[in-house]
């Protein structure tokens, strides 16, 4: 009986020893995973940080006054002012919905008929 | 085992045979017996304390060998504390009102030697001097052929700089990591962000501490690492201040004056959208201060807060409202305009208002001997309590590390003619910041409002400085001035616009005013009927010379720039214009 419970013993002590081992290993796994992704972490803020430094570059007030007067043929971009603002009762109410279209004529074929 | 029996009836027998003790037969297998027992745990005894030394042989060895290991290993942080709040420890970026950057951070290098390394120093020396036209190439190269083991080169350096270093090829140059400030706006807001400069340098980093302006009143804020990088959020507007900047130079150049300043302030909250003094500077590149010449003249002195002038005429505004405030008059009472004498000083008008004006009238026409009755009316501790009241005596409290230096200049004794020059603004120096927070106050409603250039989360409602009533009168006296004014030049369509101007003389290095000096001031808020921004614009010695005969005054130099200032800033602050309505509109024809 005795030899039995210190095999049982024995057998028990194997078994968190191997339990041990594995979840030393799965811990030591974890934190390089959680190191590299710190890494990861660390290299994106930076990727953020310049991209947004040079998003803020590229928007600076004087270069979009430059672009806007280097494109003004194309895009007609004019500063705000008090003129561009407007009352509501002076946008025109919406007209009535027309309604479906319930007998439809076909013309485009008609036309081209001798 | 089987057991030796004590009493072995042959041997006992035969010993009874020869008549000997059979005892003793018993007493030698008794001794023979406790001698193996002895035995057995003798040997038992020596196999435990042999296993318990091996177990404290092994156990010390386990120990001692862990102790070498530790003494012998590099000392880290055990990995499992590390968490993501270790790699975003750098300086908070600064932020708009809207959330644009300001200021932010990038990572580039630092250039440093080891001469010793150093295989050619003269070509080196060369190279370096064409990379860096700052460098000079001789000193350069009797520097890295000294007996010094570590050379600085350069704090920050660009990546194209870098490269071009690394083509060198020299094995004695190398490159340290940096976190360096950017201002990607480059001059804009230089005077409100201040500057940053590297503290304590390392090869591997270097702490970047702020030198001016919001970058050093909350220097300890920016680096705190508690805040996790959490951003400083200002009241300016990046838009408002660039279209203010651009504005404000236009004006400066137009009216040829040799500096000004703008400050344009939320009327309740006190929040600075933009504020702006002319020279200026780049915050990434900080000039060095001015050592000779006139220090006013420095583009590193912010003129809208440490500057401290007499600002004339503007300070009229505080005369009749105190005066409205205390019951003393009404806006229609009649008031003795007559050019008078006070001891030896002549208290008179810049032209003949007739005998007599009411009080509106002496604010619309700014009229010194009218404001001075009243002062006298109003009397010198009343006026020096209610001009503490507003501010006007002390530094403002904004968050600016060069605010404290903004101190108001006033008599130590308060006489009775300091009270009347006051009352029109002479005798008493204050800065532009200080105006447009005691503007406010008497347009807000009457409640004061502490300057600030931090984005405000929830409204303070200040300690009450006038009537609501008084306010609101001083916000019709003061549309008069620009309707039918000195302040004219100063209507906006769309924006009433409503303010005071101010002229006053500079004084003179040598004692006295200069005749042809002046500094113009138009102390403006909109819309006058219910108004949300004061803007404070100060042109320092303007000079209209598009006429025959120069001229000065502010109605004519700094209110047409505020004009246009507002026109130009009032939409892009939201602010809707009131439109007339017309029967037939663009919008409507276009629809058609």
């Amino acid at each position: 009986m005795k030899n039995l419970f210190l095999g049982c013993l024995v057998v028990t002590v194997m078994g968190l020893a191997f339990w041990a081992y594995t979840e030393n290993y799965a811990t030591k796994n974890a934190l390089d995973e959680i190191a590299q992704l710190n890494e990861d972490i660390v290299l994106a803020h930076s990727r953020l940080r310049v991209l947004n430094a040079e998003w803020a570059y590229l928007n600076r007030p004087d270069r979009l006054l430059q672009l806007v007067n280097a494109n003004f043929d194309d895009l007609r971009l004019l500063q705000l002012t008090s003129d561009h603002f407007a009352r509501l009762e002076q946008i025109p109410y919406p007209g009535p919905d027309l309604g479906p279209i319930t007998e439809p004529i076909e013309v485009m074929n008609r036309a081209k008929s001798p | 085992m089987i057991r030796k029996p004590l009493r072995p009836l042959a041997r006992i027998f035969s010993a009874r045979s020869l008549g000997e003790d059979s005892n003793l037969i018993e007493h030698a297998n008794r001794r023979e017996r406790v001698e193996i027992e002895y035995e057995r745990i003798l040997r038992k005894t020596q196999r435990r304390l042999i296993m318990m030394g091996g177990i404290f042989i092994i156990s010390f060895g386990i120990v001692g060998m862990r102790m070498t290991a530790l003494a012998v290993s590099e000392p880290s942080e055990p990995k499992a504390r590390a968490t993501a709040s270790h790699v975003l420890a750098s300086r908070a970026d600064i932020i708009d009102r809207n959330k644009r950057i300001l200021a932010t951070n990038i990572e580039t290098h630092s250039l440093y030697a080891h001469p010793q390394q150093v295989i050619d120093p003269a070509a080196t020396a060369r190279q370096l001097s064409k990379i860096f036209p700052d460098i000079n190439a001789i000193e350069m190269e009797a520097r890295l052929s000294g007996a010094n083991k570590f050379l600085w080169l350069k704090s920050a350096i660009s990546p194209e700089e870098k490269q071009a270093v690394h083509d060198i090829g020299d094995p004695g140059l190398l490159f340290g990591a940096r976190e360096m400030r950017l201002y990607p706006n480059g001059q804009l807001a230089g005077h409100i962000l201040g500057g940053t400069t590297f503290g304590e340098q390392g090869v591997h980093s270097a702490e970047v501490l702020g030198v001016a302006g919001v970058e050093k009143a909350f220097d300890d804020f920016l680096r705190d690492p508690k805040l996790n990088g959490k951003p400083l959020q200002l009241s300016i507007d990046l838009s408002v201040q660039s279209a203010l900047e651009r504005v404000l130079y236009g004006g400066m150049r137009l009216m040829n004056a040799k500096a000004a300043s703008a400050v344009l302030m939320e009327v309740h909250t006190g929040e600075i959208l933009a504020l702006s003094s002319l020279p200026d500077f780049d915050p990434n590149n900080r000039p060095h201060m001015l050592t000779e010449g006139d220090q006013a003249d420095d583009p590193l002195f912010n003129r809208a807060v440490q500057g401290v002038y007499e600002l004339g005429s503007v300070f009229k505004t505080f005369a009749v409202a105190q005066a409205m405030e205390l019951g003393l008059v009404a806006a229609d009472t009649m008031i003795d305009t007559k050019r008078f004498r006070w001891g030896k000083y002549s208290i008179k008008d810049f032209k003949n208002y007739g005998p007599e004006l009411t009080v509106e009238k002496v604010l619309v026409k700014s009229s010194n001997v009218g404001t001075a009755r009243l002062s006298q009316m109003i009397g010198d501790e009343n006026q020096k309590t209610f001009l503490n009241k507003l501010g006007l005596l002390a530094a403002t409290s904004i968050e600016l590390v060069e605010g404290p230096t903004g101190k108001p200049q006033y008599p130590s004794n308060w006489s009775e003619i300091s009270t009347m020059t006051i009352s029109y603004g002479h005798g008493i120096s204050t800065s532009p910041v200080h105006l447009a927070a005691a503007y406010s106050a008497i347009v807000n409603g009457g409640t004061l409002v502490k300057p600030t250039v931090v984005k405000q989360t929830v409204p303070h409602i200040g300690e009450r400085i006038i009537s609501q009533k008084v306010s609101m009168r001083m916000r019709s006296i003061l549309r008069h001035v620009v309707t039918e004014g000195t302040a004219s030049y100063g209507e906006v369509p769309g924006y009433s616009v409503a303010g005071k101007t101010g002229t006053a003389d500079k004084p003179s290095i040598h004692g006295g005013y200069q005749k042809d000096k002046v500094l113009a001031t138009f102390a403006s808020f909109f819309p006058s009927n219910d108004p949300k921004y004061v803007l404070i614009l100060t042109l320092d010695e303007p000079e209209d010379r598009t006429q025959s005969k120069p001229r000065r005054t502010a109605g004519w130099t700094a209110v047409p720039v505020a004009a246009e200032m507002i026109r130009r800033v009032a939409p892009l602050l939201g602010l809707a214009p009131e439109i007339e309505i017309s029967p037939q509109n663009g919008l409507t024809l276009a629809n058609n």
